[in-house]
């Protein structure tokens, strides 16, 4: 499924800073019914964001009006247990293009990247500075510079760079899939495929 | 001969359908397994792009995720959940791939039935939409989760794409002390690396204790390797291996298997082959562990205490959050709390000799009054082997009903949730806050920890209840 292109984003963030925020957490199994990938950013976080009789709960993050954004900065080790790519879509359909954390969880960091959520790993001190920034002033900007690979606090200029590699940093910047790719070595995959042993 | 080979560089790199430079390889997959919860969008994909399967006869459909675990004749009631299952078996007719619904001999968990079925081979690439997806790597396949998006590329172009992961070693050497079992050693693992300990990293698992695990347990420690953040695990195929897999349905046949053989037989590492990271540890350190938190890597051996805060790497903040979840305290002993529910199952421990395990101690005891169990085998196979072998008797004298087939309580998707605030002893592999219902407090442990519990109405070292012979 093909997605907007991502050059820079300039936007305030929402903290979240837990460790270990697992997939579980991110959608619960139960929201997992869908045949069709639509109306998962409602169950963003469903647990932690609502009670069990689906009034929200003012505590958590989300609905805290003082915060917003199209960045979402999470803890250590983002994104941990099921492959659920529901939970990059969730992500995704809430309205966040980007993650930040200072790591994160493998297949979630793949899931993002093919359906356009930018993953972007900062040092555990920088992720510290973010959070602050963001605790003293909820207003505070981030610019995530996708061709300079390099996340900026704008209020006070620190920077960092991040890694990404040089084809899926191309993809991302021109909204194209994995799949699409594949498409186009069809023929050769064939040739790879007849006589293998298995 | 220069390049000395891991287990994993060989599967890999006889893979690889060409390299992108500064990206990831093309990988070319040999076996898929779909099932209804992570492939409605991907045939929905392919569907849109008008295009076909390339290789159905690669993939195979179970239903596992939200099926029902009793009455299973009777139609699904959750419409939700009965949608899914209609489209998977839609799509699985539309594009030719075998699928084993609801009622059907082969129906299982996914990870079960496939090695059952010798769709699970040394030597291949094997993935499927479920993060357990590394239970096959007990056979010396490489095999991870994936996305749907993934999903849709396999099924487009039976390809993947996929920077290499660094490569780790785990040696355990020894032999295991009485009354531990495999889920011990994966949770004792994951408790020394944390749930991160692994992440970038495809691991081996090497030395005396794998060597003399059956293929069940191995199954059970590959399992886990996700909850260290590894992509997958894998064992060196030996002759146990190549025994389990003769013979079985889909497993290559006459000529073809003595071909299959001839390259099985070259995957072991070579001698002296680099890992990224290597690290070893005791058997003889290992007991019978229990979780006491939110992740699998919150874990001790039965008999210790809950460690303080300041004694476990991470935030503290995040751990006694844990902690007021699971409404336990620094310093407790895991011993003698009490619990509501046991759980045998799932792709971790719903293996014929998981209920073997549970039966011996339950065996001549009671089901506790405290206690509600839901005992789920893994597959069809499982649950025809448990009546064959008499173990249905002795769990029905002991006081406990088997259930039918599928993931149940496991990520609680169907009606098998545990309810807010209760405990449940539970085989599975994840401890995640509401992973087993909303509200539920999970304690990973071994088959043999969940008898103990299902027999006592709390957590109990099961060493305390076995009499050496019964395991010898
Ligand atoms: S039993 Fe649990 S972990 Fe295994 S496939 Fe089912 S849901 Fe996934």
């Amino acid at each position: 499924m093909a997605y907007d292109k991502f050059n820079i984003l300039t936007s305030t963030a929402v903290p979240l800073p837990i460790e270990n925020v697992d997939t579980d957490q991110i959608i619960p199994a139960r929201f997992l019914k869908a045949t069709e990938r639509k109306g998962f950013g409602d169950n963003l976080f469903r647990d932690w964001r609502y009670n069990a009789d689906d009034t929200p709960k003012e505590s958590f993050v989300l609905n805290n009006p003082k915060y917003s954004g199209r960045i979402l900065v999470g803890g250590k080790n983002f994104g941990s247990g099921s492959s659920r790519e529901h939970a990059a879509w969730a992500v995704y359909d809430y309205g966040f293009r980007c993650v930040v954390s200072s790591f994160f969880a493998d297949i979630f960091r793949n899931n993002c990247l093919n359906i356009g959520v930018l993953p972007v790993q900062v040092s555990p001190d920088f992720l510290k500075t973010i959070f602050e920034a963001i605790d003293q002033d909820p207003n505070t900007q981030l610019e995530v510079n996708l061709p300079e690979q390099t996340i900026t606090l704008l209020s006070t200029g620190a920077q960092e760079q991040f890694d990404i590699n040089d084809y899926k940093k191309s993809n991302m910047l021109n909204g194209f899939d994995d799949i699409d790719y594949l498409l186009n070595i069809k023929e050769g995959i064939r040739s790879f495929a007849t006589d293998r042993p298995l | 001969m220069s390049a000395k080979k891991t287990l994993f560089d060989k599967v890999w790199d006889s893979h690889v359908v060409r390299s992108i430079e500064n990206g990831p390889d093309v990988l070319f997959i040999d076996r898929h397994m779909v099932h209804e919860v992570t492939s409605p969008v991907a045939f929905l994909g392919i569907k849109n792009r008008g295009i076909p399967v390339m290789y159905p006869e690669k993939t195979f459909a179970t239903a596992d995720h939200n099926t029902p675990t009793i009455n299973q004749h009777l139609p699904v009631e959750d419409p939700l959940s009965a949608n899914q299952l209609k489209m998977l078996e839609q799509n699985a007719n539309e594009y030719g791939i075998s699928y084993w619904g609801l009622g059907h001999e082969k129906n299982g968990i996914v990870h079960v039935v496939g090695p059952e079925y010798g769709i699970t081979l040394p030597g291949a690439t094997i993935v499927c939409g479920d993060s357990h997806t590394s239970t096959h790597g007990a056979f010396g396949a490489i095999a991870f989760g994936i996305g749907t998006s993934e999903v849709e590329m396999v099924l487009a172009t039976q390809c993947i794409m996929q920077t290499k992961p660094k490569s780790m070693r785990i040696n355990v050497e020894g032999t295991l002390n009485f009354g531990v079992t495999p889920k011990d050693v994966a949770l004792y693992i994951i408790s020394q690396l944390t749930t991160s300990g692994a992440t970038g990293y495809f691991v081996e698992y090497a030395g005396q204790v794998f060597r003399d695990m059956t293929m069940e347990g191995r199954m059970t420690v590959c399992n886990l390797s996700i909850e260290m953040g590894a992509r997958g695990g894998m064992i060196a195929p030996d002759q146990k291996t190549f025994d389990y897999v003769k013979g079985r349905e889909f497993a290559p046949k006459g000529a073809d298997w003595d071909r299959v053989m001839a390259f099985w037989k070259t995957l072991p590492t070579d001698e002296g082959a680099a890992f990224d990271k290597e690290i070893t540890f005791n058997a003889s350190d290992i007991e019978p562990m229990i979780t006491y938190g939110t992740n699998p890597g919150m874990g001790i051996g039965i008999s210790n205490g809950i460690p303080s805060a300041e004694a476990v790497e991470g935030g503290v903040a995040t751990y006694k959050k844990s902690l007021q979840y699971m409404d336990f305290n620094e310093g407790d002993s895991m011993m003698g709390k009490s619990i509501d529910f046991v759980f045998l199952g799932s792709c971790t421990n719903g293996r014929i000799e998981d209920f073997r395990a549970f039966a011996s101690i339950v065996k001549g005891r009671k089901k506790a009054d405290n206690v509600t169990a839901w005992l789920v085998p893994g597959s069809h196979k499982v649950e025809a082997a448990i009546k064959e072998e008499g173990i249905l008797n002795i769990l029905h004298e002991a006081g406990f009903e088997l259930r039918e087939p599928g993931c149940s309580a496991c990520l609680a998707m169907n009606e098998d949730k545990i309810p807010p605030g209760k405990y449940a002893v539970s085989t599975s592999n994840r401890n995640f806050e509401g992973r087993q219902g909303p509200g539920a407090r999970t304690l990973l442990a071994s088959p043999l920890v969940a008898a103990a519990a299902a027999v006592t109405g709390k957590v109990t070292d099961p060493r305390e209840l076995m009499q050496a012979e019964r395991i010898a």
